[in-house]
């Protein structure tokens, strides 16, 4: 689960059951997917079970998408 | 086709695993509204990431006069999808309406033409319609059933037997015949009923279906061992096409096997049976050739 609130910067705050393998990849998967949507500052928190990386960058664009009300097929 | 929910990242990651000829991951019945937006980025990341094979893969889109559809038109399409499942067709416009909307798509990503169609027909219109709509685009691939919506509209129930169902699946083989493409089965939903599915998936396979929608794994078994030729009907198979092969090197028009004359269904259904034998893998396309 994904949810993005108002933030400087990009701090992502992650809970992981493989945060001591992935938790350096998950946490650039959720910061690269944002700077590729044009989000500079914003407060993350996930909570992650083991997904692959496509799927945390659909539940990033997602929240972020819902976030900022911004179109991401349009942009 | 395997039916996968397009909201469930863990199914989607795994349903290749179990060797289905193709997967639908479904943007449509099984996914909220709520979590149509976000079932509909885990779809795309998923077709762009994961390698799926050799598998056929297909995603059902909401229908077009929904507020999802055409956003779901562009997602799968910029995700490479082979196949677009277009639910609720009743007419042949709605499947050019789709044309256009995958077209536009592909021009801009420069990936023109790749995308095929295929129409779920779930109403009477769509089965009164059902030849047109399988004509209506060079890009249709298949048309199939929706047979709960289907029995709803017309105002009768599902029954283990199928009576309900009987010209429906008649007229969507007879329609994807004439016009040169395949027809899918519907799902058959009671997991703890196999051998109700074993004879449902028999009785399609004589109606002519080239396949079976399933929701389950567990499904996969029963539709291979139904539709793949017996070691029997191979031998005979084998025995036709070798026979014309041998009346074609002499010349001759006509085709004799153990005293009976083969003619031209006879031959075909051979050939059918071969290239079923080949897809199910129990015998090597190149020792055909």
């Amino acid at each position: 689960m994904v949810t993005i609130g108002p933030g400087e910067g990009l701090q992502v705050e992650l809970q992981s059951s493989v945060e001591a393998q992935f938790g350096r990849q998950i946490r650039a998967v959720i910061t690269e997917t944002l700077e590729g949507l044009g989000v500079t500052d914003a407060h993350v928190q996930a909570i992650d079970k083991g997904a692959l990386d496509c799927t945390i960058r659909a539940r990033v664009t997602a929240a972020a998408v819902r976030a900022t009300g911004k179109d991401v097929w349009k942009d | 086709m395997m039916f996968v929910p397009g909201n469930n990242p863990g199914m989607m990651a795994d349903a290749h695993i179990y060797g289905p000829d193709s997967i639908m991951l479904d943007l449509e019945d099984s996914v909220t509204m709520a979590e149509k937006d976000a079932a509909r980025l885990l779809v795309h990341n998923a077709l762009k990431s994961i390698d799926y094979g050799t598998t056929e893969m297909v995603v059902r889109i909401n229908p077009l006069n929904t507020p999802y559809g055409k956003k779901d038109v562009e997602a799968v399409v910029k995700a490479g999808v082979d196949v677009i499942r277009m639910p609720k067709t009743e007419t042949a416009d709605e499947v050019r309406e789709l044309e256009a909307e995958i077209l536009k798509v592909e021009t801009e990503i420069g990936r023109v033409g790749e995308t095929r169609i295929m129409a779920a027909i779930y109403s009477a219109l769509g089965i009164v319609n059902a030849y047109e709509i399988a004509t209506a685009s060079k890009r249709m691939m298949g048309i199939a059933l929706g047979a709960e919506d289907y029995s709803a509209n017309l105002k009768t129930n599902r029954t283990p037997g199928g009576a309900e169902l009987l010209l429906a699946r008649e007229q969507i083989v007879v329609a994807a015949r004439a016009a040169g493409i395949a027809c899918f089965d519907t799902v058959y939903s009671n997991l703890d009923d196999m051998e109700t599915f074993r004879k449902e998936v028999q009785l399609i396979k004589t109606l002519g279906f080239d396949g079976k929608s399933i929701i389950n794994p567990r499904q996969i078994e029963i539709v291979n061992e139904v539709f793949t030729p017996t070691e029997k009907e191979i031998t005979k198979a084998r025995a036709v096409v070798a026979a014309i092969k041998e009346a074609q090197a002499k010349g001759s028009g006509v085709i004799s096997l153990n005293g009976k004359m083969v003619d031209r269904p006879v031959v075909i259904r051979a050939e059918r049976t071969i290239a079923l034998a080949v897809a199910a893998g129990v015998i090597d396309k190149e020792e055909m050739l």
